[in-house]
């Protein structure tokens, strides 16, 4: 990794998406944590990135999507070396293509980093958040020790939407939730759901 | 020609000097409130007054720091005014997809034109560039992208966000390019003047709405307004703006006018920059400079003195 790129991409991201960032009543997180967001634009998890603190930010890695995040030299760049993303390949769907990227996932964790991902797989469009998808409940089954922190993010569409390269400066605000934990009993539907109200909840005037 | 660097920097540290001692007195009376408030609403407003004192030290810096490194020095703390004010104005207005273009354009093209024309002095196309160039062709670059819904509502937002965060801004720095007799070198303290004057009327129009604001000025738009604190506020702006017309080219008459223009303008941005914040539902522009809120809502009133204040100065002085 080269930690002045690093350095670089963190204050870029901060100098365009000017983020506000509210914690949950812990303050700044600071275990081992897989943070869960709703996905608004490619900016999203340099955003989130940006505003943990450094010595969480040197042990946090991005899920990433492979075939969008190694189509140039640049992105290649940027995702290998500069933020160290987990690339995860979509293009193949099937079970155990799918299982290998799990495991993937598991060592990151395993060797002590933390992730930031995005249950809904793709960006979304608009307010909604899509439903969550299941890789987040398989790495809380595997891993239950890990916090899961889940957060909200807001205007950063606007900053960047989709099919753009450059970014529009404006503010944006990062939510930092509760950490949450997956209960053995509960099911896998049961579990995204709640997660992903557990990122709904965050929005201002929501309880 | 000769610069009388020797006036210039003592008239200047002068200014600063006095900045300073305003800020110890500041922080002394806020130590002192602070003691003293014992209710519930009494020590949330002293300590938000405390909040602000404080980011006061900072951008008393921050502008010493500019004004010492020269013209260039405040250059650029205006253009990056500028760029901050616009992220906040940008935040708040209802733009669409199709506008991208034009705000990336906005962001990275003319608001580094504009103050490129400021630093080569090339005053002609400075006052013109944004009203007839980028107000003609943005709108076109949105339009090019298809999407006519709420057309004039965001092109009008666009352009005003242009106008308040650029133009206006602009015109602060842009007293450094004035060619005033016998001033010669000595646009900085111009400049403090602006900024000074501006930024006293907002500070006593709040000192004296706390202490005897009673009836409201428009209560709809901002419930902190009052006729007691516009009245006070203006006057020891106005005050303090002839008691430093020695820093100045103005007589002391002049420089107690030019004061209350400020002051006035002031208040109408001030005024004007609430009803846009009512308007959106934010009770701040942002959330950068502690106490105060964001950058635009510090500099309200510098945007609507500014060019007033330039053109002013330039009518009648201007060699």
């Amino acid at each position: 990794m080269s930690p002045l790129a690093a350095l670089a991409a963190a204050w870029l991201a901060r100098v365009a998406a000017g983020p506000k960032v509210r914690y949950c009543a812990d303050g700044p997180p600071s275990r081992q944590s897989i943070f869960f967001a709703n996905h608004q634009s490619h900016l999203d998890f340099v955003v989130i990135w940006s505003v943990l603190p450094p010595e969480m930010r040197a042990r946090t890695r991005p899920v990433a999507a492979k075939e969008y995040w190694t189509a140039s030299a640049i992105r290649t760049y940027l995702s290998v070396e500069v933020f160290r993303a987990v690339l995860v390949d979509r293009a193949n769907p099937s079970l155990s293509a799918l299982r290998g990227e799990m495991e993937v996932l598991l060592a990151a964790l395993d060797a002590g980093d933390s992730l930031i991902l995005f249950p809904e797989g793709t960006r979304g469009s608009g307010d909604r958040i899509a439903p969550f998808r299941g890789g987040l409940d398989f790495l809380a089954r595997e891993r239950p020790d890990v916090d899961l922190v889940p957060i909200l993010l807001d205007n950063l569409e606007r900053i960047m939407p989709k099919g753009e390269f450059l970014p529009v400066p404006q503010l944006s605000t990062v939510i930092f939730g509760a950490p949450l934990h997956r209960r053995q009993d509960e099911s896998k539907p049961d579990f995204l759901a709640r997660a992903r109200q557990a990122v709904i909840d965050l929005e201002p005037g929501h309880p | 020609m000769t610069i009388p660097i020797d006036r210039l920097d003592r008239e200047l540290g002068w200014l600063m000097l006095g900045a300073l001692i305003a800020l110890v007195v500041a922080s002394i009376a806020g130590a002192i409130l602070a003691r003293r408030a014992t209710s519930e609403k009494g020590k949330a407003t002293v300590a938000n007054l405390n909040d602000r004192i404080r980011a006061w030290w900072v951008m008393c810096a921050v502008i010493a720091a500019a004004v010492l490194a020269g013209n260039a020095g405040s250059v650029v703390l205006f253009a990056a005014i500028s760029f901050l004010a616009l992220r906040e104005f940008v935040t708040l207005i209802p733009i669409h997809h199709g506008d991208h273009r034009a705000l990336l354009y906005l962001f990275f093209i003319v608001t580094p034109i504009q103050y490129w024309l400021l630093w080569t002095d090339w005053y002609g196309l400075f006052v013109i560039f944004i009203p007839v160039y980028a107000f003609l062709l943005l709108p076109a670059r949105s339009a090019m992208a298809g999407d006519t819904a709420d057309f004039l509502a965001r092109t009008a937002a666009i352009q005003w966000a242009l106008m308040i965060c650029v133009y206006c801004v602009s015109h602060a720095p842009a007293l450094l390019l004035l060619d005033i007799p016998d001033y010669i070198g000595e646009n900085a303290k111009l400049l403090l003047f602006l900024v000074i004057v501006c930024e006293s009327s907002d500070v006593f129009q709040y000192v004296w709405g706390k202490l005897f604001g009673k009836r409201k000025i428009a209560p709809s738009v901002s419930p902190n307004k009052t006729w007691e604190g516009f009245i006070g506020g203006v006057a020891t702006a106005t005050l303090i703006g002839a008691l430093l017309w020695w820093a100045t080219p103005f007589s002391p008459w002049q420089a107690a006018i030019m004061a209350l223009v400020i002051a006035l303008m002031g208040f109408a941005g001030g005024l004007t920059m609430s009803a846009i914040k009512r308007d959106r539902g934010v009770k701040d522009f942002g959330g950068l400079i502690a106490g105060h809120g964001g950058v635009l809502d510090r500099i309200d009133s510098l945007c609507f003195a500014a060019p007033v204040f330039f053109h002013l100065t330039r009518y009648f002085w201007h060699g």
